[in-house]
């Protein structure tokens, strides 16, 4: 099978990040919060501090470091929460239809309508901030497109011969939508959650920035951002670093996500973003 | 004679057509409308007609895949359909089905061992030597080697495939199978062997066969009786040598007419079948001669099956 660009591309991008938040301790010159040193505060890139220091006079470099777990952390687990609910949604909707699949219709619409980041913001604002609401607040609000793939792909696969002989073979419903239906769907499912992942990373980055995500001293790139915002006419290091993490990591989740789909459905090769 | 394996006594299926939310009645498609069928024990009994005629909603309602709206499906005596049908579990050791497409009834995820395997499984086969056993008992019949079932579906031809299907369909020794236009998918060198597979699975164990086709050329090779249905109602049903040496009903002649060579089939010349004005019995008219697609959303005109000759059924109205 031919490679794709975007996959490799996004691959070694998505590998970057993941490497960097799980090697963050060897990595890193200095610790990410207790190394504060005012003498040293806002001091430019050099040969020890590779990305300078902020305002405080932490490493730059190594709170990145550690902010790719964060970014990690919130891109994953909320996506696999994403992708928990939208799957079994989507699949159980398409399958019994009738009024569940007339409510799961209304709830995803609903959904589709409220701009997901004003709704993590409400959902944070009732549990407060925090990594475990941040990661609850982006897990149920980002479903709905998983839901809808999840949906469509197993009405066109319930007509299909193979679903129907397992009905006439005796597997009960459950049996059928595990065994038939979810590894046939699985291709789809996995693109969105992976494109998730680069959106789940910038709403971090956001919610962050906002001050409800990550609370400080504890780094994560979006709150390093609003740690940078006051003084980025002095010391611009310290947002464009994070800057470019953010974007390095959400480019290379969606290349990783394209490359993905044109790998797993061969009718999508011609057409490009 | 004895009493039939499957009995299908004035079945009707509808189906709502959307669009119509404020105040009038829904309107209903009519796909089948009162159909009985009698299948006996051993028999191959063809349902034959045009896309859209029934034929498949049919077969789905035996399945259990559509509920019936109306009319009963009994097997073996018992109701086969209905509140008190049976589960999907005891349903599967009593009919199982070969799908049309062959390229759509096999999961692309599964080697064929899993395929088979899995229902035997769900069925309390759990040693693994009874497993192996039946499943290589089963490719061996559908003409495969065990040492195949470890391949997966898109490594196989059509004709392999529908092979496999049948051996699924098999798996479980059902009584009845339902073929679904069995070789209609398939290159016109393969549907002989398939055919002559079918009828060789038959004989050996004593299956009895509900096809669905729409093409009669299959259908005279192993029917021992035929239906010919048009707008979810039989026109004409008998065994299939009046079928098809005396067709009665127009619709059934203009079937037979679209043999490209009767003559090779039947040993017959078109002219001598197909030729020449349908004529209705003394004192009776054909209700409706299939000339014109019907209109779905009403029910058919009241019409009944006569008997023409012992056995030979065609759908009149008084004149």
């Amino acid at each position: 099978m031919k490679l794709g660009f975007n996959l490799i591309l996004g691959g070694v991008l998505t590998g970057l990040v993941i490497l960097a938040g799980l090697l963050a301790p060897w990595l890193a010159h200095f610790d990410p919060v207790l190394d504060a040193d005012l003498m040293n505060a806002e001091l430019p890139p050099d040969a020890t501090y590779w990305f300078g220091t902020d305002a405080q006079g932490r490493d730059v470099y190594s709170r990145m470091l550690y902010g790719a777990q964060i970014s990690l952390t919130v891109g994953i687990v909320s996506q696999i929460i994403n992708t928990l609910i939208g799957v079994a949604l989507g699949m159980s909707a398409a399958y019994w239809g009738g009024w569940w699949d007339d409510i799961v219709n209304g709830l995803t619409n609903v959904m589709l309508a409220i701009p997901s980041l004003i709704f993590a913001l409400a959902v944070m604002a009732v549990l407060g901030p925090g990594l475990v609401s941040l990661l609850i607040a982006l897990g149920l609000t980002n479903w709905s497109w998983t839901c809808r793939i999840a949906r469509s792909s197993t009405l066109s696969l319930k007509s299909l011969g193979y679903v129907q002989a397992a009905q006439t073979l005796g597997y009960s419903d459950t049996r059928i939508m595990f065994t038939q239906i979810l590894p046939n769907i699985m291709g789809p499912v996995l693109v969105m959650a992976t494109l998730g992942m680069g959106s789940a990373v910038l709403s971090e980055a956001a919610l962050s920035f906002l001050g409800l995500g990550i609370q400080p001293p504890f780094p994560s790139w979006g709150s390093m951002l609003t740690d940078a915002r006051q003084m980025i006419q002095i010391a611009p290091w310290t947002a464009i670093f994070p800057g470019m993490a953010i974007f390095l990591a959400v480019l290379g989740f969606n290349l990783l996500g394209d490359g993905l789909r044109d790998m797993l459905d061969p009718h999508m090769r011609t057409r490009k973003l | 004679m004895n009493a039939p394996l499957l009995s299908i006594d004035d079945l009707h299926v509808r189906f709502p057509l959307s669009g119509s939310w404020f105040g009038r009645q829904r309107r209903m498609l009519h796909a089948v409308n009162g159909l009985s069928l009698d299948l006996a024990k051993g028999e191959c009994l063809s349902i034959v007609g045009e896309s859209g005629c029934g034929k498949s909603t049919t077969a789905l309602s035996v399945m259990g895949l559509q509920e019936p709206t109306q009319g009963s499906i009994l097997f073996r005596g018992k109701p086969f359909s209905g509140p008190q049908a049976p589960s999907r579990m005891e349903r599967a050791m009593a009919a199982q089905m070969v799908f049309q497409d062959p390229y759509a009834s096999l999961n692309p995820r599964q080697t064929v061992w899993q395929s088979l395997a899995q229902p035997l499984r769900l069925h309390n086969v759990t040693a693994r030597s009874e497993l192996s056993d039946r499943i290589e008992t089963v490719m061996r019949s559908v003409g495969l080697t065990p040492e195949q079932a470890t391949r997966y579906p898109h490594e196989f031809s059509g004709g392999q495939r529908q092979r496999i299907g049948i051996a699924r369909a098999l798996i479980l020794q059902p009584e009845i199978v339902v073929l679904d236009e069995p070789v209609s998918a398939l290159d016109v060198s393969i549907r002989a062997q398939i055919i002559n597979l079918l009828l060789d699975l038959q004989e050996e164990f004593g299956l009895s066969y509900l096809m669905i086709s729409h093409d009669l050329s299959v259908v005279e090779h192993m029917s021992d009786r035929v239906a010919v249905m048009f707008f979810g109602q039989i026109v004409e049903t008998g065994p299939w040598s009046a079928i098809f040496s005396d067709p009665v009903h127009p619709y059934t002649r203009r079937l037979i007419a679209t043999i490209p060579d009767p003559g090779a089939v039947l040993g017959l010349s078109r002219e001598a079948v197909v030729d020449g004005p349908a004529q209705a019995p003394a004192g009776w008219r054909f209700a409706d001669d299939g000339s014109s697609a019907p209109d779905v959303t009403q029910e058919p005109k009241p019409s009944e099956l006569v008997e023409v000759a012992p056995g030979h059924f065609v759908r009149l109205s008084r004149s």
